[in-house]
């Protein structure tokens, strides 16, 4: 059985003449939890995007669960987290609940009003994320880790295999942000779930992580954590176009 | 009154028509507040004076108009101007609110063409720019019942879309669901609740009878359904004072309507913030017993 869930072949992007992604090939795998990290503006979120179905790239294939972009349907494969989930309209009137539930309003298709099954799902998808007390709390009197963590369970309430995280920990004080890549950690052993995650915070996620891309515009480097590990901090550096140390198996960059 | 709203059709069309859009202005005007649209209401609106003007006007000139209902062409023109807005917010992507400045401008300019050309049909005009007791036919009635089904049948079929668009637009589009047809569909449907309202409340007013009770309602709701309710009973609660008013003070009834609703939303937030201080004065009391 293939066990691909994305698989990009030589992809490229450019905005208008500017060249955005070059000649991207990698492949997520049933189980796998991948870091993809880069400085700013070296393509992450374009490549997510791409992989999203937002953008089309100038070049190159994309598939999902061997499946051609353009004609995959089965969107409730795949949950998505963005970064901008904290700066949402905090004055909405909804409870975890209810934003949790509207993730499976693509699953239940059109015409159909959501039963007792469904709020069960949605109440499982809290609890996996520890947040099945709030349920009935109204979204904007959460706190910003609180809140990222109900779009997690919007997420993971369609039962993804895929889940993609756009910087979810910005806006996430520092001392959740540990505990949320706990969870994150759980839903990947746990669970089985796929996990593509974009991130500044590299220091505790390439540690978690069972595979590290480095993007720059070209991936220079996407493999298993073991051989991130040996990598030399210069040719890391050189991707980056600044210096980055790594202390103690710990990736941080060197801002000067 | 109970004796007069037996005897006269008038009173029973008016205040039938009250009730229904009590319910459907405040329904739809749940999604148009959070989804920060409130504005486009207003621009509908005066679209829909241009319309309304423009039928008036050419029941003047051409037989044909003469016996034609004029919300028809306030309703056509609502319609055209919520299409045409969808059309600027795609072409001013980056300045996606100058649509509404564009349109409701134009339903003013054109309004006003219209009521310079014609001459004398002051108070047929002000029945529909301040709504009226006296004006709603049986027509109207059903024009209001027609459109009322409509507008429940497509919010509760498109509940959790609608839901899922207006909460979080970009989950939306990631997730697959066609939030284009959607919103379209919705901005017909908010032309179509401008138009059934006018006669009531009045083309100036009717925005307000779609946010004014969501504004109170959000003050209290912690959920989307109870945000729903809150905002029915509001605006039933000033549809039908308002009526009742209007008829014993021999006015029109958009002005009551919209003061009993101002009155209400003024009393939720005294009461929001009543219950802030007390849920402040609780946690500081718990507070200090724990210290």
């Amino acid at each position: 059985m293939d066990n691909t869930i994305i698989q990009l072949e030589d992809v490229s992007f450019s905005y208008e003449h500017s060249s955005v992604l070059e000649h991207i090939s990698f492949r997520v795998n049933k189980g796998e939890f991948w870091a993809l990290i880069g400085p700013n503006g070296s393509g992450k979120s374009t490549l997510l995007k791409i992989v999203l179905g937002l953008l089309k790239p100038s070049e190159g294939q994309v598939k999902l669960f061997n499946t051609d972009l353009d004609i995959f349907k089965q969107r409730e494969r795949i949950g998505f987290v963005s970064q901008k989930a904290n700066s949402f309209n905090s004055g909405f009137p909804a409870t975890v609940l209810e934003v949790v539930r509207s993730g499976l309003t693509r699953k239940k298709g059109l015409f159909k009003r959501f039963t007792k099954k469904d709020e069960d799902r949605a109440m499982y998808a809290l609890g996996i994320v520890g947040m099945e007390p709030f349920a009935y709390q109204s979204i904007g009197e959460l706190s910003g880790g609180q809140q990222q963590r109900v779009f997690i369970a919007r997420a993971l309430v369609s039962k993804p295999d895929l889940l993609i995280m756009d910087e979810p920990t910005v806006g996430i004080d520092q001392q959740n942000v540990a505990s949320f890549y706990s969870m994150l950690n759980t839903l990947n052993r746990e669970y089985g779930i796929a996990i593509v995650l974009v991130t500044h915070e590299i220091d505790l996620v390439t540690d978690l992580a069972t595979h590290v891309a480095c993007l720059n515009r070209s991936m220079h480097f996407h493999g298993v954590q073991s051989d991130y590990k040996k990598l030399d901090d210069v040719d890391i550096s050189k991707w980056y176009g600044h210096p980055v140390r790594r202390v103690h198996q710990q990736t941080s960059e060197v801002t000067e | 009154m109970i004796q007069a709203l037996l005897s006269f059709e008038f009173l029973q069309n008016a205040f039938l028509s009250g009730i229904i859009i009590g319910v459907i202005a405040p329904l739809l005007g749940l999604f148009i507040v959070v989804r920060r649209l409130a504005l486009i209401a207003d621009a509908l609106s005066h679209v829909a004076l241009a319309g309304i003007a423009g039928s008036l006007y050419l029941s003047q000139q051409v037989l044909f108009f003469a016996a034609l209902n004029p919300v028809y062409l306030g309703i056509a023109s609502a319609v055209t101007g919520s299409l045409l807005i969808e059309k600027l917010r795609g072409t001013y992507r980056d300045f996606e609110e100058l649509a509404i400045p564009i349109i409701l401008s134009t339903g003013i300019g054109l309004g006003a063409i219209f009521i310079s050309l014609s001459k004398g049909f002051g108070s047929d005009l002000i029945g529909y720019l301040f709504g009226s007791v006296s004006a709603v036919s049986r027509q109207d009635l059903w024009i209001v019942i027609l459109i009322a089904i409509v507008v429940i049948g497509f919010i509760y079929f498109f509940y959790n879309e609608l839901f899922a668009l207006s909460f979080d637009p970009d989950y939306a589009k990631v997730s697959g669901i066609h939030g284009r047809a959607i919103q379209i569909v919705f901005m017909i449907i908010t032309a179509l609740v401008i138009g059934a309202s006018m006669r009531i409340v009045g083309i100036l007013l009717v925005s307000s009878l779609m946010t004014i009770p969501v504004a109170a309602a959000i003050q209290l709701a912690k959920s989307f359904k109870g945000a729903m309710l809150y905002s029915i009973l509001f605006g039933e609660t000033a549809v039908i004072a308002g009526l009742v008013l209007a008829f014993y003070l021999d006015i029109a009834p958009g002005g009551t309507i919209v003061i009993i609703s101002i009155v209400i939303l003024l009393l939720a937030l005294a009461w929001k913030t009543v219950k802030d201080k007390l849920n402040a004065f609780d946690v500081k009391g718990e507070r200090s017993y724990d210290a």
